[in-house]
């Protein structure tokens, strides 16, 4: 059998409260091994509130309520003993707008290193570079490792993102929007970078750009007021939609 | 007719801004003015490091040397704690409190910067000085000690407001960054939080240095005022604000005693100055570093 049918996460009739307002509504869905899912949906449909309980970053928010599961190698995440530190480091994220740390490049990629206990100074220092090498930014840095990385360009501090992400070694990457503040040849190499990663991991990318979605994901998911309104591979969901609000959003009838 | 009263209004304000700047130069003028005689009098090396100050002895013992000696013990003092305490009310308001407790510690914290310091000094004398002569077992309370503790004390909103601010400006998405990565909250505060924010809190740390060092009223009356080189902040001191405070009206104008008491008040404007520049650059710099403009 192919890595086709491995199913990485699977959640599990999912509900999310910010306060009284329920963002997510009974939510169904099962994630693919080494794909690409994307997730398409006008704003404020709830794609970074759900994007964000896979990471368990909705912990940070105060008053919010889950309900349902959300299972990865067998732990449902959304369990309230869940190591919400252990999750997060299996499963990265890279977020709408670049943010490194007011650091210097290297340490912008050897944070995670570090905060897992990594000493070596050879260790990281090779892991920074493969991180780097591997975010396709390398060469475009390896002279200025020590400058700081708030004067890169926006794409290369996107890049940087991806590469500080990779250093700690997840499993699973969550894209939220990550070209939305990017211009065209910078989100090209996103595009480009993203279709190299899936090879290593499992892919899960928000976007406002259906264009996009269709360049880079295998599966698709649309999300309308807070429900999951179709998912399926992302040849059919642009050639056949089953639903009508699917067919109304990718004609651009709403959005 | 609208534009008359405009020119009007202009003008008036205009001429608002630039007698506050007359005035203030007219100040610093004087300053220097009054200090300048000092230095035909005695020595200025002299006037800096001599051990002895006797104003009232003929001919005038004027060394400041143990003026400055017991600013900078009480300073020192005060700071040690005045940046744990300070510093760490605002860790605590800005990571652990609630938003119910941060909305009310906040503003409390800047009332208590509002307290008139003879509260401070009347409570030192009255409380903080006993109470410390008892524990330590010394001949008396008021002293750098005491002095310290005062100071420190009344220096902590200045600390906490600021640090806080500072705390509160490092943009989320650092923190979501860290977190993302696996790092625990020590992890985060300490690695990315406390670094994105400490030229902030040094810049509080300096404010609230500069307010110590040029706080009068509470050290005249805790401080103890024996003009002696301190050898420990268990005796009696004679800070800087307090020597001109307590002697200024017995110094026969343009005597020695008078121009070098212009002199102290001189040297504090500079070390006031020096400092509130130090703040003042440290944050344009910390700004920039941010991302979050000039
Ligand atoms: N921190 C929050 N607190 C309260 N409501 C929120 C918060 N974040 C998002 N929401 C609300 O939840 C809904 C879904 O938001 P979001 O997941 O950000 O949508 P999308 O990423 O699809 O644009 C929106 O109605 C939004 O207003
Ligand atoms: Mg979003």
């Amino acid at each position: 059998m192919s890595a086709e049918n491995i199913i990485r996460i699977q959640a599990e009739n999912v509900n999310f409260y910010y306060g009284r307002h329920k963002a997510l509504k009974n939510i169904n869905l099962d994630f693919y091994n080494n794909k690409v899912t994307s997730f398409i949906g006008p704003s404020g449909c709830g794609k970074s509130t759900f994007i964000r309980l896979l990471n368990k970053m909705n912990d940070l928010v105060a008053d919010t309520k889950t309900e349902g599961n959300i299972w990865l190698d067998g732990e449902n995440i959304l369990h309230d003993k869940a190591d919400a530190v252990k999750i997060r480091r299996k499963v990265g994220m890279v977020f709408q707008k670049p943010n490194p740390f007011a650091k210097t490049i290297f340490q912008n990629v050897s944070y995670g290193l570090e905060i897992n206990g990594e000493k070596n100074k050879k260790i990281i220092s090779d892991k920074v570079e493969e991180s780097l090498k591997k975010a396709a930014l390398w060469n475009e840095v390896k002279d200025r490792l020590a400058d700081n990385a708030l004067k890169l360009s926006g794409g290369q501090q996107q890049r940087l993102c991806i590469a500080r992400c990779l250093a700690v070694e997840p499993e699973v990457i969550l894209f939220d929007e990550p070209c939305a503040s990017l211009d065209p040849i910078s989100t090209n190499k996103i595009e480009e970078l993203i279709l190299e990663l899936k090879k290593q991991y499992t892919i899960v990318i928000v976007t406002h750009n259906m264009q996009q979605a269709a360049r880079v994901s295998d599966w698709t998911a649309f999300m309308y007021l807070g429900e999951l309104i179709e998912f399926a591979s992302t040849d059919k969901i642009f050639t056949v939609p089953k639903e009508k609000k699917t067919e109304e959003y990718l004609s651009g009838k709403f959005g | 007719m609208r534009n008359y009263k405009e020119k009007i209004i202009q003008i008036l304000l205009t001429s608002l801004a630039f007698a506050s700047l007359f005035f203030l130069i007219g100040i610093v003028f004087i300053l220097v003015k009054e200090s300048i005689p000092i230095i035909s009098e005695i020595n200025f090396l002299e006037f800096l490091f001599g051990k002895e100050w006797y104003p009232s002895r003929q001919p005038p013992q004027l060394g400041i040397f143990p003026l400055i000696t017991a600013s900078l013990l009480v300073t020192a003092g005060a700071l040690s704690i005045c940046i744990p305490l300070g510093v760490g009310a605002a860790l605590y308001i800005n990571e652990l409190a609630g938003i119910k407790q941060k909305k009310i510690l906040k503003p409390l914290i800047e009332i208590l910067a509002g307290i008139p310091s003879i509260v401070y000094g009347f409570f030192g004398m009255l409380i903080a000085a006993p109470f410390i002569q008892k524990i330590f077992n010394i001949p008396t309370g008021l002293c750098a000690l005491t002095a310290s503790v005062m100071l420190g004390i009344m220096a902590i909103p200045t600390v906490t407001s600021i640090s806080e601010d500072a705390l509160s400006s490092v943009p989320k998405s650092f923190k979501e960054a860290s977190y993302a990565l696996g790092a625990n909250r020590i992890q985060t505060l300490f690695k990315v939080i406390i670094p994105a924010a400490a030229s902030g809190i040094s810049t509080s740390i300096i404010l609230g240095a500069s307010r110590i060092v040029g706080e009068t009223m509470t050290v005249l009356m805790v401080s103890g005022g024996a003009a002696v080189v301190a050898k420990s902040f268990f005796v009696p001191v004679r800070p800087m604000t307090s020597t001109i405070a307590a002697e200024m009206g017995e110094a026969a104008v343009g005597s020695p005693h008078y121009h070098a008491l212009f002199a102290i008040g001189l040297i504090l404007f500079l070390i006031t100055l020096i400092f509130n520049a130090g703040a003042e650059h440290i944050s344009k710099k910390y700004r920039i570093k941010l991302g979050l403009g000039r």
